[in-house]
């Protein structure tokens, strides 16, 4: 007589409810979505340069943007709210009811899918009317734009979850976990051209996926020639897809060992 | 088959002895309440009954089934029970009709969403967002929550506490009703009023051992022990404690010509009895 609804069925219900609880939360939904744009309408105005022939500075930012885009929406946006369920209690009514861990865990990622794409629209949209941003113009590009968003979401969602035991209170959640991204952000070439940095910011960067995330998007986002201008001298796409991957089974492998219900 | 059977259950932790070798048996239909101070072991001894803590020792089951269950039976033990937990204190971005609804999708069989929002007092606030209800209106949602999954067993911990007087009675309306449809409830609070209105039986846990189970009206020898017959005389109030309180009451009216001055007959109430073994039994001040 098991008639409970299944886990996928359920996460897509958590999932609506999660979008729903997100965008009642106006001033969040203003700040995490039209944040990207404020910078990319700073930098885009200050740095004007051409980098190489046929690509500015602006439309490097936007494809370092996007990806940033994916640790916000994800990793920065969960690792803050989780420990705040937490202490509201709310993680520990969840755990009395028949409502699977997996199922949470697919409500928040189609939250973080959700944001993701609105900015990802709106950051285009910007790009491409005032920074002379051109969109990918082959399908084999849009496809590595498409897999780079599918698993940059699951990859930042499932760190997120991860990262959600660091901090000990929901209170003092945020200054843990923003200055992690940031630091992130500066040595992964978000705000500053990536061979510029030190050799050994570059090297620290490359552990972790944001890096890979933002050399993804500018395979997508700059023209080919460009490749010749990264560390490599490629894109390194197969190396991306790899690196990305492991980081999400290291994110699922902690999520699932060390997801905290409650307050210790 | 009973509800809840527990037979030497113990939990420490590091040298405390937090629960110490608890037996209880809980039939169906029955309201049980765990009485004892702070740091009794009480709560304790509820998280593993919900399967929310492990055990290190003793047989526990719930409704047939091990709590420590995990994987697709802990799915099904969860369908099967309620549990309303001390306090939730979410952002609250969403209405009292929207949670009660989307936690009825959780189980197999739940209640109208619509019926139960009407037993907890809330139809008022049912378009309300939670953010904007009071302390007492939230843990009513805290107990339509619990009982949204029609649960064979419900868990109420402190339940009225932060209600008023008229809130307390009608939940306590709402329990007895539960009681009537079948469930079975294990209530702890601290409130004896509550524990004497509502349980059929209670049980006094102090220092993680069950020091009685009774019903509420015998805990304690409270049944047998001496009356207290109060009444004034020459301006003065005076007392006696007697086994046949009904004697000095029939003395006093043949001395008093017509009605006794302040005349109350009261037996210890279910606090004085639950005090006074607190207090000898643990020798601390709670």
């Amino acid at each position: 007589m098991n008639t409970l609804p299944s886990m996928l069925n359920l996460g897509i219900r958590r999932g609506g409810l999660e979008i729903r609880q997100f965008m009642r939360q106006r001033e969040s939904v203003v700040f995490t979505l039209l944040f990207p744009l404020i910078l990319l309408a700073i930098f885009g105005s200050v740095f004007k340069d051409t980098i190489a022939p046929g690509v500015t500075f602006s439309q490097y930012f936007v494809a370092g943007m996007i990806a940033s885009g994916l640790v916000n929406s994800g990793f920065q946006q969960l690792a803050i709210v989780i420990p705040m369920e937490r202490d509201f209690g709310s993680l520990k009514r969840l755990r009395g009811t028949p409502m699977p861990l997996a199922s949470y865990f697919i409500g928040k990622t189609i939250l973080v899918l959700a944001g993701m794409l609105i900015q990802v629209i709106l950051l285009l949209a910007g790009g491409v009317i005032f920074f002379g941003l051109s969109m990918p113009t082959s399908a084999s590009k849009w496809l590595t734009f498409a897999w780079l968003i599918v698993l940059g979401t699951a990859c930042s969602t499932a760190l997120g979850i991860a990262f959600s035991v660091v901090p000990k209170s929901g209170r003092g959640a945020s200054a843990v976990v923003s200055p992690v991204v940031i630091i992130l952000q500066f040595f992964s070439g978000v705000f500053f051209i990536f061979t510029q940095l030190p050799a050994w910011m570059q090297q620290v960067a490359a552990i972790f996926p944001l890096k890979w995330l933002c050399q993804g998007m500018r395979s997508v986002f700059l023209p080919d020639s460009f490749a010749n201008s990264e560390v490599a001298h490629s894109w390194e796409t197969g190396k991306t897809f790899a690196i990305l991957l492991v980081w999400l089974v290291v994110g699922i492998f902690f999520s699932i060992r060390t997801f905290k219900w409650e307050r210790s | 088959m009973n509800v809840i059977e527990v037979r030497g259950l113990r939990k420490n932790y590091g040298a405390n002895k937090a629960v110490d070798g608890v037996d209880l048996s809980i039939a169906q239909g029955e309201i049980f309440a765990l009485l004892g101070p702070n740091g009794a072991g009480k709560t304790t001894c509820v998280e593993i009954l919900e399967g929310f803590r492990k055990r290190d020792s003793g047989d526990v089951t719930v409704l047939g089934i091990d709590p420590e269950v995990s994987g697709t039976g802990a799915r099904d033990f969860r369908n099967r029970i309620g549990i309303v937990l001390q306090s939730t204190s979410d952002a609250g971005d969403l209405t009292v009709s929207e949670t009660i609804a989307h936690f009825s999708g959780y189980y197999s069989k739940p209640r109208d969403p619509q019926e139960v929002i009407n037993a907890v007092g809330l139809t008022e606030k049912k378009d309300a967002l939670i953010r904007s209800l009071s302390g007492g209106q939230r843990r009513r949602l805290d107990v339509g929550l619990g009982i949204i999954g029609s649960p064979e067993l419900l868990f109420l911990d402190e339940p009225t506490t932060g209600f008023d007087p008229e809130a307390r009675r009608s939940f306590w309306a709402l329990i007895r009703e539960l009681q009537n449809s079948g469930s079975t409830i294990l209530l702890t609070t601290h409130y004896l009023d509550e524990a004497e209105a509502l349980a059929d039986r209670v049980a006094v846990i102090n220092r993680g051992k069950i020091i009685e189970t009774s019903t509420p009206t015998n805990l304690g020898g409270r049944a047998t022990s001496l009356a207290r017959v109060q009444w004034e005389e020459n301006g003065i109030m005076r007392e006696e404690l007697s086994a046949e309180p009904t004697a000095i009451v029939k003395r006093l009216s043949q001395q008093f010509t017509g009605e006794i001055p302040k005349l109350a007959v009261v037996r210890p109430t279910l606090e004085d009895i639950y005090i006074e073994m607190i207090g000898e039994k643990s020798g601390a001040t709670e």
